[in-house]
Order: structure tokens, then C-alpha cells, then sequence
């Protein structure tokens, strides 16, 4: 089963998520330069946070225009699993794969803390393994990270069931505090805070099991093989 | 901004003519104290360079440091005093892409940063707190843009630093040993230029630093692009990996006057290159322009012809600039030529080597009576003094600063900002800790004592998370040095750091001078900074959470040394009296047994005392933990002291441990074979900070409400003006 490991200019966490995908949950990985076409037999898509392009004009959006989003958006049709983190996230909900938009932090600083995420939607391929409001401890680390929808769309997402993660309190001023949303289908997950960091213990002064979920919801999906 | 007139009747006398303009420019570049350390350079040689660690390399902008098992780690140090006093923003910036440079080009991926930020009194001056707040974001947008994380520092204030800025930056890095670059150039080689383009920011960037400050030289201060640099790291690092680099440097002060004189008399070869293959920013620049802009994020590489097709395809993947600028010579001359015209022909040697000064020197009239206390008003209430304290902008919590800057990215990020001395994992299952650390108030009054002081405080730090210290970085940072005063101050603060390093066998692997740092209303007090950093073979045990019941013991003695403590200076507003003095045999006693308490796994919580002293450090140990702590103040070894002096001395050399009651024997059984001074002086529980003195209670505070005003009285200063 192979995982596709988007890398932009600007991509900075894409080493980490490797390190995890492969050392950690010994996927087949592969890195896909934003230039390069996805191969079809790919079995899931990871979108890394960074700053893409410097994070210039707005978060994610240049990103948003890369040619390999053409074969991103393919496979989200298809139904493959696709997840955005951080820079990822805003990639997507710029391209139009994920409702809603990314702003500034209400402190308009970049935040970097440890918070608590609550599971809303345990039934994507990223979040199958976790009971419902289950708690992640988790790390932030962004400027523009706040999640906004109009009200119509708000209403949507929650008949739809689309809001996959809540912070446990205020962090950001996030509407509904919301820290990570699906698409319709539910196999596109975006999400703010990074669960590479927090999937090993050496590195996670508090739980390194509940985040650990999203990758195992992951194989649980898409099989592994050795 | 150009030579004095007998360094440019010594070039005449050199070359045998008279200099071209752009041979004025080039040599006024390199010449500069900033480039040159021609006032500095004869006494650094007294520093103990080599270690059994130490792998040295010829044309190395770091220091580098064996860590066993095939790898190695970098470490560098820089500031950007002048440019951040002027534009903190872009100086600020700047001075973390220089410094990452310079890991980059030795050829290992930087993996943490380092800030020291110094300001004038931002309670009262809203100009330092403009420089502070702006700062902090420059380094935030540079480093998190970059995706190296930023894991440790200090933020100090000062009146000494009124209208003006110290801004120091160091940056680690980590690799495979047989991926460092050997520097070495080949018959037919050629000169690439790597990164973005020449402009003209930053002309002159070099001399500015090396000048007091007087005009406000915007255009002097360099623009920072930090999506350039990630690009160029990732470039290089391809590059590296696919063999194509013979030597590298980074252009940073002097541009690319400084780097290819450098290059070439580093590697003992010639340089010729033509200033219209440099790629620039504007199309009319002058050749003297291109050759000392200091335009950031740009790297020499020198390679060979045939492999520079694949580095031009590397540049062209990541969308960066890449222009052959010259070759490799035998001939010993800096030759620059625009088109077939030259405009410059310098021998290297006489380029790179500034001659050096020998300044005189002369004690400061001030030190012979900074000694002496005055009588001080007797404090009525300790608990509100160590309220005042704990809110003051030098003791409060800096989380507002370290919370903007991405700590956890690279996951290597074990022990986080907040504590002694964050610690990294690295690839080979060991432990790198480090820590800056420096105290201009004690500097100011003693030098020498000062300076020892800031490196056995960063030892301490990273002693505190269990790890030996095996290099430190040294950044030395006075006024002008032409005042005899002053240069005395550098000669003392230089001999102090040099016997506590051969003392202690801790060789200095990389380090910087910086001269001429004077504001309106005078010099900056001697500010030397300390990096230390420190190895520890497996996963280290510290810090784990106190609980109730556990003990407080304190190692080292508390000593009448008040001179430079925040007591002092922030409550009696009183600068003077005895500086802390450290033994160096209690030093090493007392770091020894620390380390090897912890490696048996005796003890769950080190911390070190330093600003603020006892009644501090044990008040941070019970906020960041979160539980309650009674001390007794009469068990405190050492001098027999008033309790202000207990509570508050600053005496270096101490430890406080936190530990389960049933380790105490064991514990106390490894300090008395050590013949170590210590006491269990309390014990954890409930939910109030109290010192008592024998039956009388000094101190009374809750611990939760005092965590909320020392994690919240900073921010509330910068953002709303008030604590």
C-alpha cells in the first residue's frame, strides 16, 4: 500500500510526516514534488504543513495552484483517502477540496502550544479508530489557523457531519472551534494541529497513543502490506 | 564608511599603487572590525579550540563537533546589534538566515536556533518595546518560514541597551560526517554564485556594524527572504548529497568581497571573477555595489565544469538563481573584471588579513568603588518583593516569545523552551542539550567574574537536563574598543571565559566579536553571551512531574554576593556590590554529582538558581509544576546571611533537586562521597510558595494566582502597556 507525501517549495513538515509514515507506521512512502504527476496506484494522499511559497498573498493559495492539485482533486473524486495538515489543510481549503477558509489567529501571532483536540467524526479513514469526543493532546503551531464558514455552510457542515476535530477550549478563536474538517464523501481531511509530532514518545510530554489513531485509522483503511 | 588613512597608506605600500574605487570598497569591507576582528583577533587565540570532539576543517564557518556513531553537530554564533537597533524587523531576521547560513555551509541541515535578545527598560522606554515586539516577530516569520525550530534563548532588559539592540542568534546543525564539505578547489574549478539575487541592500552593512551608531542607515540593513532560503537549503543539501560541492561559503557581511577573498585564501588559490555574470536585482549596479551589497540568502559554491550542469538543474527545480561568476586561479590574486575590464586585482592574502591592532588597555575608574553596598530601606513585605519579582520583565515567563516561534518542527524537540536547556534527539539515539545564557549587571561589575559566571551558568543549564557539556560558542559583545576602558573590560571578560574553558577542558568551537556597540547615552554594559552545548547518551529521565511528598535539596552554597542581582537592580535600583565569584572546584564537584544523580535516576526534577536566586528559582519550580513547596530558609548552606540575601543572592554554582523521600539516603550518601555542600532545605505540597525563617514565616504565596502574573505580566506589558 503506498502513501503519497506531497512536497512543495516551502514544505516543512514533509520530512517529518515521511519519517512517521515509514519509521513509525512502516508505510511505503514516496515524496511527490508539486510539479510531478500522483501515480494511479496510489492508496492515500498526505498534503504537509510548511509555508508553502513563503506563505505569500494568503496561506495555501499559490500551493492551491500547483499542477499535481489537478491529480489531487482526481483522486479525492475517486474517494482516496487525503489529508491536509496545517500548511495542508489551508492547501486544501484554498483549492476548493475542503469547505471554509484559514484566517489570522485571534492573537495575530503565530501560536506554537500544545492543546486538546475532541474526535466529532470517527468515521473518515483518519479517525475510524477512535471512540467519538475521544481526547487527542496534540501541538498547534501556526499564524493563520483560525477556521471561519458563513452560517449556511456552518449549518452543512455539522447536518453532514462534516466537522472531524474541535479544540477542548478556545485556542484560536476558531468558529465552533473547529480544528479539522472533511468533505462531503468524508475520505478529505484537513486539520490544523500536527499529529507527526505527537505520534512518539520521546517527543510527547503527554500521550502518544490517541494521535497514534489517525495513522492506525489510516492502515485500518487501506490495508498494509509488508 | 572607508579606510582610515593609514590603512590605505599600508595598501599603497602593499599592492605598490594606488587603489581602484572598487578595490577601495573591497578591502574597506574586509578590513572592517566586522569582517577583520583586527582589534580582536591576537587575544581570541588565547581560547582553547581543540577537543578530542573537535573536527576541524580548513574554511569552516562553524564549529563542529563528533557526536559518535558517523555524525556530527554544528553549532555558530552571530549577532545583528546594528541593523535590529535601526530596523528590528529586518535585522532580526537577517541574523538568523546569516547565522543558518554558516551551518549550511559546512554542509549539515541546521536543526535548532538560538535567540539572546537584549532591550532598553520596556516599562518605561516604548521605543524598546517597539524593538522587542518587532524583533521577536522578524524571528518568528524567519525561522518558522524555515522549518527549523527555535528552542531556546533569553530576553533581558536593560537601561544600558536605551535605544538600541542586542540581538544574538545561534543556530545548530546535524549530519553524517562523511557528507561535511572538505573546502578544496581543483585546477579549473569555477566559482558559482547560488541563491538570490544582488541588490542594493545592505551596502556597506559591514562597515555600518563596525561604526558607533550614529544616523539611522535603512539602506545599510539587509532585506530578509526566508522562502529563498528554505529553497537554498534544500538546494545545497541536494547538491551535497549528490557530491557537486568542492568548497562553500555563505556571503554575509562584506557580500561577495568578504567571500571570495576569504574562499580563495582559505583554499590558497585565486579567484577571477566578472561582476556582469552576477545575477542582480536592479540592471544598473555599479561593480563596486555588487561587490560589498549584502543581499541575503546567497551561497558560493565553487565546483567543476563537469558537474555543473546537474547543480544548474538542482537551482532550476527549486527556482533559484545560479550563475558561473568565475574561475579558480593559482595565481594568489582576487581579480574582478566587468566584461573584459578590470576593476579590481588584489593579492588575497592582502585582502583577508587585516592588520591586526594591538589597543591599549586601562582598568575603568568605575570598578574601584562598585563594590561598596549603600544601606537599603529593610523590605517590609517579602512576598510582595517576590511578586514584583516574579512580574518583572527579566524574571517573567517568556512564553509569549517562545510560544511564536515553531518549537516542535524537525521533531527532535524533547525537552521544550521554558525549561534549563532544551534538549533534541538526534538520528544515532543520543541527546544534544543546549543553552545561551548572559548577564551584562554582573559583567558590568566584574568582567572577568561576570563572564565566568555566564558560562557556568549555561553549563548549569545544561547540566540541570542531564547532559556533559562539550562545546560552548563564545559572543562577545563591548563598545568601542579604542576607548582603553572598554577594551579592557573585553581583555578581562575573554581571560575569564579562557581559564574557566581550559579549566573545565571544554574547548570553544565557534564564536564572534562584537565591537562598537554604543548607544546615545554611552557604551552597552560588557555583554558576553555563552552557549554551551552539552551530550547525553540515552534518553534523559529529567525533568518528571513533582508530587506531594517529594523533597527539596539545594547543592552549593548561597553566598553574600548581591553586586548585579536582579534584587539589586530592580527593587533598591541599586547598581554595585560583590560580584558572584565561582569556585571552580565547587563547580566542578557540584556538576558532577548533578550529572550522575540523575544518570542513576535519583532524582525527577533539576533546577537551576540564578536571576532572582533561591526564592526564584524555587517559585519557578513550583509554578511550572503546579503544586505548592515550604522551605525552610535557616537550612540554606553556606554564609551565615539576612534572609533578603538568602532569598535573593545570586551565587552561582547551585542546584535545586526535586526527588522522591525514599531516594534521600542514596542521594545524600553520592553528595557526601562528593564531599559536596547541600541540605534538604523542603518539601512539596499544598498550594503556597512559603520560606520561613527557623518558626517565622517570610513568605506566604498562592501558587496559582502567582503562575498567572508570571506567565501573564510580559505579554500584558508589550500588548497593553501595562503588568
Amino acid at each position: 500500500m503506498k502513501v503519497g507525501v506531497v512536497v512543495f517549495p516551502g514544505s516543512n513538515c514533509d520530512r517529518d510526516m515521511y519519517h512517521v509514515l515509514t519509521d513509525v507506521f512502516h508505510l511505503d512512502t514516496e515524496y511527490f514534488w508539486h510539479e510531478k504527476g500522483l501515480p494511479k496506484n496510489i492508496d492515500a494522499v498526505v498534503l504537509p504543513g510548511g509555508f508553502s511559497y513563503g506563505d505569500r498573498l494568503r496561506a495555501g493559495v499559490i500551493a492551491a495552484h500547483s499542477p499535481i492539485i489537478k491529480d489531487v482533486r482526481k483522486m479525492a473524486e475517486k474517494g482516496i483517502p487525503i489529508l491536509g495538515v496545517c500548511n495542508g489543510f489551508q492547501i486544501l481549503v484554498e483549492s476548493g477540496l475542503l469547505p471554509g477558509v484559514l484566517l489570522k489567529n485571534e492573537s495575530l501571532n503565530f501560536m506554537c502550544e500544545w492543546t486538546n483536540l475532541i474526535v466529532e467524526n470517527n468515521k473518515t479513514p483518519f479517525t475510524n479508530q477512535f471512540k467519538l469526543h475521544e481526547k487527542i493532546p496534540i501541538p498547534i503551531a501556526n499564524g493563520e489557523g483560525r477556521y471561519y464558514v458563513d452560517d449556511d455552510t456552518m449549518k452543512k457542515l455539522k447536518k453532514n457531519n462534516q466537522i472531524v476535530f474541535r479544540y477542548s477550549k478556545i485556542v484560536n478563536g476558531s468558529a465552533n472551534r473547529i480544528a479539522g474538517v472533511c468533505n462531503e464523501d468524508g475520505n478529505v481531511v484537513g486539520m490544523m494541529p500536527h499529529p507527526e509530532r505527537a505520534v512518539e514518545s520521546d517527543i510527547n510530554p503527554v500521550d502518544n497513543k490517541p494521535s497514534s489513531k489517525i495513522f492506525e485509522s489510516l492502515i485500518k483503511k487501506i490495508g498494509v502490506e509488508n | 564608511m572607508s579606510l582610515e588613512e593609514q590603512e590605505l597608506s599600508e595598501l599603497k605600500s602593499k599592492i605598490g599603487r594606488n587603489p581602484t574605487s572598487t578595490e577601495l570598497q573591497i578591502v574597506a569591507a574586509e578590513w572592517s572590525e566586522h569582517c577583520s576582528y583586527k582589534s580582536s583577533k591576537r587575544h581570541l587565540k588565547m581560547l582553547p579550540m581543540d577537543g578530542p570532539l573537535v573536527i576541524k576543517e580548513k574554511g569552516y564557518d562553524s564549529g563542529v563537533l563528533d557526536v559518535g556513531d558517523g555524525y556530527v553537530v554544528t553549532a555558530h554564533i552571530e549577532s545583528h546589534n546594528h541593523p535590529s537597533a535601526v530596523e528590528p524587523y529586518g535585522g532580526a531576521a537577517t541574523g538568523v538566515g546569516g547565522v543558518i547560513r554558516d551551518i549550511l555551509s559546512a554542509g549539515t541541515r541546521p536543526i535548532a536556533i538560538f535567540d539572546g535578545l537584549r532591550f532598553g527598560n520596556i516599562e518605561k522606554d516604548l521605543q524598546a518595546r517597539w524593538l522587542f515586539k518587532n524583533a521577536v516577530t522578524g524571528i518568528a516569520d524567519y525561522g518558522n518560514c524555515l522549518g527549523i525550530p527555535t528552542i531556546g534563548g533569553e530576553v533581558e532588559f536593560d537601561e544600558c541597551y536605551e535605544n538600541y539592540a542586542l540581538v544574538d542568534v545561534a543556530a545548530l546543525g546535524f549530519g553524517k560526517k562523511e557528507n561535511l564539505i572538505k573546502n578544496h578547489a581543483k585546477k579549473d574549478d569555477i566559482v558559482v554564485l547560488m541563491g538570490g539575487a544582488t541588490g542594493r541592500d545592505g551596502i556597506g552593512g559591514s562597515q555600518f556594524a563596525s561604526d558607533s551608531l550614529e544616523s539611522e542607515d535603512r539602506s545599510a540593513v539587509q532585506i530578509p527572504d526566508p522562502f529563498i532560503e528554505k529553497l537554498i537549503i534544500e538546494a545545497v543539501l541536494q547538491a551535497r548529497d549528490d557530491g557537486l560541492i568542492h568548497a562553500m561559503k555563505d556571503l554575509g557581511g562584506g557580500g561577495l568581497s568578504c567571500a571570495i577573498s576569504e574562499t580563495a585564501d582559505a583554499l590558497d588559490i585565486g579567484i577571477e571573477m566578472d561582476v556582469d555574470k552576477v545575477h542582480t536585482r536592479e540592471s544598473d549596479m555599479h561593480p563596486d555595489e555588487i561587490m560589498v551589497s549584502e543581499s541575503q540568502e546567497r551561497m558560493l559554491v565553487v565546483t567543476s565544469k563537469s558537474k555543473l550542469k546537474k547543480l544548474e538543474e538542482i537551482c532550476k527545480k527549486f527556482h533559484i538563481g545560479c550563475s558561473v561568476i568565475g574561475q579558480v586561479k593559482f595565481d594568489h590574486q582576487m581579480h574582478v573584471t566587468k566584461g573584459k575590464k578590470t576593476f579590481a586585482n588584489l593579492p588575497t592574502d592582502v585582502v583577508a588579513n587585516a592588520t591586526l591592532l594591538d589597543l591599549p588597555s586601562k582598568e575603568p575608574t568605575y570598578l574601584k568603588t562598585i563594590e561598596t553596598e549603600k544601606k537599603f530601606k529593610p523590605v517590609s513585605d517579602y512576598s510582595k518583593t517576590l511578586m514584583k519579582l516574579l512580574a518583572s520583565p527579566n524574571i517573567a515567563s517568556k512564553i509569549w516569545v517562545y510560544g511564536q516561534y515553531d518549537h516542535e518542527v524537525g521533531i527532535r524537540t524533547v525537552v521544550k523552551p521554558g525549561a534549563d536547556a532544551a534538549v533534541l534527539r538526534l538520528d544515532n539515539g543520543k541527546y544534544l542539550s543546549a543553552k545561551i545564557d548572559g548577564n551584562p549587571k554582573q559583567c558590568y561589575i566584574n568582567p572577568r567574574e561576570g563572564a565566568i559566571g555566564c558560562f557556568e551558568e549555561a553549563c548549569r543549564n545544561v547540566v540541570c537536563t542531564g547532559a556533559k557539556p562539550i562545546g560552548m560558542l563564545d559572543h562577545l559583545q563591548f563598545g568601542n574598543p579604542k576607548d582603553p576602558e572598554i577594551f579592557w573590560t573585553f581583555l578581562e571578560s575573554l581571560k575569564g571565559l579562557t581559564d574557566f574553558a581550559k579549566s573545565f577542558g571544554i574547548p570553544c568551537v565557534g564564536g564572534k566579536v562584537s565591537l562598537y556597540n554604543e548607544t546615545p547615552s554611552g557604551p552597552i554594559k560588557p555583554t558576553p553571551v555563552i552557549g554551551v552545548i552539552g551530550l547525553i547518551d540515552k534518553k534523559p529521565s529529567v525533568p518528571q512531574k513533582i508530587s506531594k511528598g517529594d523533597c527539596l535539596l539545594i547543592i552549593g552554597d548561597t553566598k553574600d554576593e548581591m553586586g548585579g542581582s536582579e534584587f539589586f537592580e530592580y527593587i533598591h535600583k541599586f547598581v554595585g556590590g560583590k560580584c558572584p565569584k565561582v569556585n571552580f572546584d565547587d563547580s566542578k564537584k557540584n556538576m558532577k554529582s548533578v550529572l550522575s544523580l540523575i544518570k542513576n535516576n535519583l532524582v525527577k526534577s533539576v533546577h537551576d538558581c540564578s536571576k532572582g536566586g533561591l526564592a526564584v528559582a524555587v517559585s519557578e519550580l513550583t509554578m511550572t509544576n503546579q503544586i505548592g513547596c515550604k522551605v525552610s530558609l535557616d537550612k540554606v548552606p553556606g554564609d551565615k546571611l539576612d534572609v533578603d540575601r538568602i532569598l535573593f543572592s545570586e551565587s552561582h554554582s547551585r542546584y535545586l533537586l526535586a526527588f522522591e523521600k525514599k531516594n534521600l539516603a542514596q542521594i545524600e550518601s553520592l553528595l557526601n562521597k562528593n564531599k559536596v555542600s547541600f541540605k534538604q532545605i523542603g518539601q512539596f505540597g499544598g498550594s503556597d510558595i512559603e520560606f520561613s525563617n527557623k518558626t517565622k514565616s517570610i513568605i506566604k504565596l498562592n501558587v496559582e494566582r502567582t503562575r498567572k502574573t508570571w506567565l501573564h505580566s510580559l505579554p500584558n506589558l508589550v500588548l497593553h502597556g501595562k503588568k
